[in-house]
């Protein structure tokens, strides 16, 4: 059932964006897409709407980007439960950094090891 | 074409023939395939995070390593030039999942490896990825300061 869930919740956020670029006069590129969702996600996050779809559809709410969005605003808060002002800057990128540097190092190896098509 | 009627009317006409002609918005087959591909990349992460728990990794930690594991895929995908094929069906299916944020950091700095391994591959990683991470990060940190002085 969460299977069916993620698929679908995945499915929708991704209809959001096709519907975005397809259907505004402003020309909405990926880079908009990927920043409207990122902060988008943390907006839903700090509102304490975005954690309930965490829990309810799993994946589907982790895997786009506005569950990275998600992960930055937990981590800002959680910061600044435990540390105070400190915690604001520091708890976003913790919370968020397994992905981040996975980004980093799996894209220099990949634009390392291979040569654009065409 | 009848000459006998007001030009009104053969406007219309012509309007119709225009619209009969023009092709379809391909909005219904777009938002579809971005539905289908974005739910089958969510799907794949859920079984990725099923996969880690099923080896002893807490829920938060399954969920970083599932997203490493998609973010390696996507590395690895668009290396080999399939990414572009996949994301040119799915068009927003394949941007929105964290997948087309390791394309988007991927695809610029093998394009511009020519400019050399700092100016080209280094910077150009960050083209769409740096811009993401200054939003997200600016907004989450002032979410937890209104967070610190409402609470």
């Amino acid at each position: 059932m969460l299977f069916l869930k993620a698929f679908i919740v995945g499915g929708l956020f991704c209809v959001v964006a096709q519907l975005l670029m397809d259907l505004t006069s402003y020309k909405v590129t990926p880079a908009h897409v990927l920043v409207g969702f990122v902060t988008g996600g943390a907006v839903l996050s700090a509102v304490g709407l975005y954690q309930p779809l965490v829990n309810w559809a799993g994946a589907g709410a982790t895997v786009p980007l506005t569950g990275f969005g998600h992960l930055l605003a937990q981590g800002a808060i959680g910061g600044v439960q435990q540390k105070g002002v400190l915690g604001a800057f520091s708890g976003g990128l913790a919370a968020a950094s397994a992905g981040i540097a996975a980004a980093v190092v799996f894209g220099y190896l990949a634009a390392l090891a291979f040569r654009p098509k065409g | 074409m009848k000459d006998d009627q007001p030009l009104e009317i053969q406007k219309k006409q012509y309007k119709q023939m225009v619209d009969g002609v023009r092709p379809r918005p391909a909005l219904a087959r777009n938002v579809f395939r971005a539905f289908v591909v974005g739910g089958l990349i969510a799907l794949i992460g859920q079984f990725l995070i099923n996969f880690y728990q099923g080896r002893g990794l807490p829920l938060t930690e399954a969920g970083a390593a599932a997203s490493a594991t998609l973010v390696f895929l996507a590395a690895l995908l668009t290396g080999l030039g399939i990414y572009d094929e996949i994301a040119r069906f799915a068009g927003a299916g394949s941007i929105v999942p964290i997948t087309g944020f390791a394309n988007s950091m991927v695809a610029p700095a093998m394009e511009y490896r020519g400019e050399g391994l700092v100016l080209g591959v280094g910077a150009r990683l960050f083209t769409i990825a740096g811009p993401v991470l200054v939003f997200g990060i600016v907004t989450a940190w002032a979410a937890a300061l209104l967070y610190y002085f409402f609470r």
